[in-house]
């Protein structure tokens, strides 16, 4: 076993210099200054150990899964599967018919469209999501009300960037067909208290689909014990590769559910009269995976888990406290989305400076943040910004990066204002 | 490879035309105008253009956007300013040069739009520059109506 997956790690002191050593990226410089890379929520880098899974796998294991009798497609499938039940057990789903493959949440959600609201949606049926959403839990549902004349409701948030429970309450009733609901949002941090929404859901008998790509690499997350019905992510938030992500759903849904797209891998079989399904998870999972994206977000969950997602998430909150108050001290800067319990995302305004602008000089300085409308416009049209400027932390994050970001934001202003 | 320095993008002139920007507002009865989105970064601005014969009058813009592109607009009102389409032209195709090529003097005819010539450092910034007179061009050249309405309801 290597040194990145000792389990004695979690019942070490948070060594946050260990763990930047795991991560070749972090130590470069960009534009003659160490990279301080604030922009995690958009996508977060790589442990050498899952870079070499996925090399290990094209040097020594590739061939198509599920499909040979040669040794090396025995490898690629035990490799592949192996994956999968890590993923199961690092969400606690019951079992890895629960745990279907796609290109990210994106698709996820789309998946859940197509195959499991679409057929029995009927015009003025009712969708729910919140004005928190990312596009891509707005959007499948805009397309599939469309298609369908189902509605889309949206529950409203507060002025501090919290879905409006007692809202909530009132919009969902006996049209509502699904509640669909970000479990962090991207663009503010908030962490939505899903179990209270979950509870009022299952009262109505309303299904639940949490989008947990915000979520999922900031604290741990219990499909189980948070009683959803279908889960989604990406790996590529959590330390694994882009193009791979994972759609959770009970097994009594997914069984029901027909098949999304139709081909190989998802058959048992095909005759011109007729073409029997293959059995979950593989029903949801047409033509060649992405085997190797597997595979890598298979170790990154166990890297991870290695460390502790419980110790992850008290590292990054502290570096969220310590990165509130030193952006407070800076004249101008307004933070946008005050919610009490957030994730470690910071989306700001300074006075005077475009996001762009603060994102470019940022850049110069070494410090990569996110600037723009996050994929989330009906979140910056609600506080009036064409745009934000927002610093995402990851548990390889330090105090001093903080520092780094204070000191490029008032060299910022120093140029600006 | 050369570091990115800041003054290059933000010069003296750019920061200035940023604070204050020329030839800011609305035009009343404009000859021609055109509105200009970037999606991406939300920038919106809108160009209006007021004409004697074949001569630009005077140009004007609003509209909200980062230092590049407030500055470039700003810069843009009045480089344009007594010039005929046709020079406007030429100058849209210089600006453009300067903005996306590499190790080109400015040409001469460019005057305080040179002070552009930082941007093409920046690749993420050339959108934020040309915006205005991409919006601009749009302006001068309106497509003709069936291409500009594609989708009619009559």
């Amino acid at each position: 076993m290597s040194a990145a997956l000792d389990p004695t790690r979690t019942t070490a002191p948070f060594d946050v210099e260990s763990i930047r050593a795991d991560f070749p990226i972090l130590h470069q410089d960009i534009n003659g200054k160490p990279l301080a890379y604030l922009d995690n929520a958009a996508s977060s880098q790589h442990p050498q150990i899952v870079i070499d899974s996925m090399s290990h796998y094209y040097e020594r294991d590739h061939a198509n899964v599920h499909r040979g009798v040669h040794t090396l497609s025995q490898r690629a499938t035990d490799a592949f599967e192996a994956a999968r039940e890590n993923v199961r057990r690092f969400i606690n789903a019951r079992s890895t018919k629960e745990v279907i493959f796609v290109r990210g949440t994106t698709e996820a959600v789309n998946l859940v469209a197509a195959s499991f609201a679409r057929p029995g949606l009927r015009p003025g049926d009712e969708i729910l999501i919140s004005w928190l959403e990312h596009h891509a839990n707005i959007v499948p549902w805009q397309l599939l009300a469309g298609q369908t004349g189902a509605v889309l409701k949206v529950i409203p948030i507060t002025p501090a960037g919290e879905v409006d429970f007692a809202a909530f309450e009132q919009l969902i009733g006996p049209r509502t067909k699904l509640l669909a609901l970000a479990h962090v949002s991207n663009a503010l941090g908030t962490i939505v208290p899903v179990e209270r929404f979950i509870a009022v859901a299952r009262k109505h008998g309303v299904p639940v689909l949490l989008d947990g790509a915000q979520a999922i690499p900031h604290s741990k997350i219990d499909v189980q014990a948070l009683g959803c019905d279908f889960y989604c992510f990406s790996g590529h938030k959590l330390c694994g590769p882009t193009g791979i992500g994972v759609l959770y759903g009970r097994e009594a849904i997914l069984e029901a559910m027909p098949p999304w797209q139709g081909g190989g891998d998802m058959i048992l079989s095909v005759s011109f009269k007729g073409t029997t399904y293959n059995q979950l998870p593989w029903k949801f999972e047409a033509g060649t995976p992405d085997i190797a994206g597997v595979i890598g977000l298979g170790t990154a969950v166990q890297y991870l888990e290695g460390i502790g997602m419980d110790r992850i998430a008290a590292y990054e909150h502290t570096l969220l406290e310590y990165a509130t108050e030193r952006l407070t001290t800076i004249p101008g800067l307004r933070i946008i989305g005050t919610a009490p319990r957030k994730a470690a995302v910071i989306s700001f305004a300074l006075e005077g400076i475009h996001p762009h602008d603060i994102g470019t000089i940022l850049d110069v300085e070494g410090v990569a943040i996110r600037t723009g409308h996050h994929c989330a416009m009906p979140v910056m049209e609600f506080y009036g910004v064409p745009a934000t400027a927002r610093a995402s932390f990851a548990f390889y994050n330090t105090r001093a990066e903080v520092d780094r970001l204070v000191a490029a934001l008032l060299k910022a202003r120093d140029y600006l204002t | 490879m050369t570091l990115m320095d800041l003054k290059d993008l933000y010069r003296d002139v750019i920061v200035d035309h940023n604070r204050k920007p020329r030839n800011f507002g609305p035009m009343v009865a404009p000859d021609a105008h055109a509105d200009g989105h970037n999606p991406l970064c939300g920038d919106r601005l809108t160009i209006y253009v007021s004409l004697d014969g074949d001569k630009v009058k005077e140009a004007k813009f609003e509209g909200s956007g980062c230092a590049i592109s407030v500055a470039s607009a700003s810069l843009l009102t009045e480089a344009v300013k007594g010039k005929s389409v046709a020079e406007v032209d030429k100058l849209y195709g210089e600006v453009h040069e300067l903005l996306t090529k590499r190790d080109t003097a400015p040409s001469p005819g460019l005057g305080k739009l040179a002070a552009l010539s930082g941007v093409h450092e920046f690749p993420a910034r050339v959108k934020c520059a040309s915006l205005c007179w991409h919006t601009l061009n749009a302006a001068l050249h309106p497509p003709q109506a069936a291409v500009a309405a594609p989708i009619s309801t009559e």
